[in-house]
């Protein structure tokens, strides 16, 4: 009889990448919602206003270290729990019929997850650094005109397009996953709450396409 | 025995040993009836295996009615073949056609350790029934029927759980190697009734601890297990296990 230490047993990492996992969905609701202020169309006056709210709020500032933990947690543990998987198959099968018992995504999270990352990577390098340093130097930062500058390129456009297809399949199994990590599973929610998932996941990432190829199109302006 | 017009070609794993370095070995079978179960199918290959001197091909079998769930193969991808909801020794070989190649291999886990050719050693779940999977309690006099009332939803959830037959198909099918559509159906039929609740917190942390420990995988969720599982074995039970974990770990004094 052996009793693990909650945060070192699978069972326990895997609560804490379905909590840091809603978390993070959660951190998606607010970003695609003040992103969806460049829809108003207004040159941008909005949007800059949230952007400007957004990086000098003192919550804000807060839940985006908050965020950053979030985001590394969810890293590490899927990284020990995936070599804790690899240790539980040394010896591969010559034939797997994958296909016949689950969605293809929800065997490829690590690789989606993986796509996404290096997304972030590009994705900070070009808004979050840029505002910072504004931030830290105290120059005024035209978020908007500088969104328009890098989305005038095709191959950003493509970057940003594939890191969202990326984030659409993550999301597809990692939304009804994370309530099913977390014990609820029943007949009655269970249904809807895939329902749910589905619809958040396409609904959120068709947003944020929406964004990148509204403005190379110079339908925003 | 065989009196039928099948002939297949059949590509069976073959390993000494638990240490010996497998291959797959190329085996041709012909006259094989349709109304065959698969393992009697094995059965023919065997004999003229024997008949030409030849080493046969090791595989575990018991009940040959689907109950005591010993017979694993992993034939074309899937674990006991491509029919949902039954064992190997349940699968005829109609669900072939006359020239198919199959290949059949043992189940791949750390956890359960090659004996020899298909036959695997699956004392890891004896292990994790034995640090928890029963109820204590001190033998005497049968107790009246329905001497404690069950809610009916419970009974019923209880019975699905108890369903499982520890095939291990659960942890063969799962890309992580995890074993947790078993164990959770083994915490949920006792955690779900009156007698099984008074040990519930320590049962499942002990029996997920074995599990762990015996170098079983974790979760992704990616529902295989549930689909291959020849008892349609519910991922609610392990929705259910990860509650018990946590309620267990929140109230555990030590
Ligand atoms: S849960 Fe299903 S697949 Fe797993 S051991 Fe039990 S009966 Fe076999
Ligand atoms: S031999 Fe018993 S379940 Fe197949």
């Amino acid at each position: 009889m052996s009793k693990e230490n909650f945060l070192q047993s699978s069972l326990g990492r895997k609560l804490v990448m379905g909590i840091t996992g809603l978390f993070l969905i959660t951190f998606l609701i607010v970003h695609v919602g003040c992103n969806a202020c460049i829809f108003a169309n207004d040159g941008g006056v909005l949007f800059n206003q949230v952007a400007d709210f957004m990086a000098h709020n003192f919550f804000i500032r807060v839940m985006e270290v908050v965020l950053f933990a979030g985001i590394f947690t969810h890293m590490i543990q899927a990284l020990l729990l995936t070599l804790k998987n690899q240790k539980a198959r040394p010896v591969k099968y010559a034939v797997t019929n994958g296909a016949a018992n689950s969605k293809w995504y929800s065997r490829s999270m690590g690789v989606l997850g993986s796509l996404l990352l290096m997304f972030f990577v590009i994705h900070w390098a070009h808004f979050w650094v840029p505002t910072k340093v504004a931030v830290f130097t105290g120059q005024p930062e035209n978020t908007f005109e500088h969104m328009k500058e890098i989305f005038s390129k095709e191959y950003v456009v493509t970057i940003y397009l594939l890191g969202i297809i990326s984030l659409c399949y993550h999301l597809l199994h990692g939304f009804p996953s994370a309530f099913q990590t977390v014990g609820l599973n029943n007949k009655k929610y269970t249904p809807l709450l895939k329902k749910t998932g589905a619809i958040f996941s396409i609904t959120v990432c068709l947003l944020f396409a929406a964004m990148p190829i509204t403005v190379y199109l110079g339908i925003i302006k | 025995m065989s009196h039928g017009n099948m002939n297949l070609t059949l590509k069976v794993w073959k390993q000494k040993n638990k240490d010996a370095k497998g291959a797959l070995e190329t085996y041709q079978v012909k006259g094989i009836s349709p109304d065959m179960s698969f393992l009697e199918m094995f059965d023919v290959l065997n004999e003229q295996l024997i008949t030409e001197g030849k080493d046969p091909i090791a595989f575990d079998h018991d009940c040959r009615e689907g109950i005591c769930g010993m017979c694993s193969m992993f034939i074309n991808g899937r674990p006991h073949g491509p029919v949902k909801g039954v064992t190997t020794c349940q699968l005829h070989m109609r669900s072939f056609k006359d020239g198919d190649t199959i290949v059949v291999e043992p189940w791949r886990s750390t956890a359960f350790p090659i004996v020899k050719d298909l036959a695997v050693d699956r004392s890891a779940f004896d292990r994790v029934i034995a640090a928890g999977g029963f109820v204590s309690v001190n033998t005497g006099n049968a107790k009246d029927a329905n001497n404690i009332l069950i809610n009916k939803d419970d009974a019923d959830d209880a019975f699905n759980a108890a369903a499982c037959i520890g095939c291990g198909a659960c942890v063969a099918t799962c890309k992580n190697g995890s074993a947790m559509l078993f164990v959770s159906a083994k915490v949920s039929q006792l955690a779900l009734l009156p007698q099984g609740q008074i040990e519930k917190e320590a049962r499942v942390l002990s029996m997920v601890g074995q599990m762990d420990d015996e170098g079983f995988g974790a979760c992704s969720v990616t529902g295989a297990c549930e689909i291959e599982c020849p008892k349609g074995i519910s991922l609610e039970n392990i929705a259910r296990m990860n509650r018990e974990f946590l309620g267990a770990n929140i109230k555990s004094k030590h």
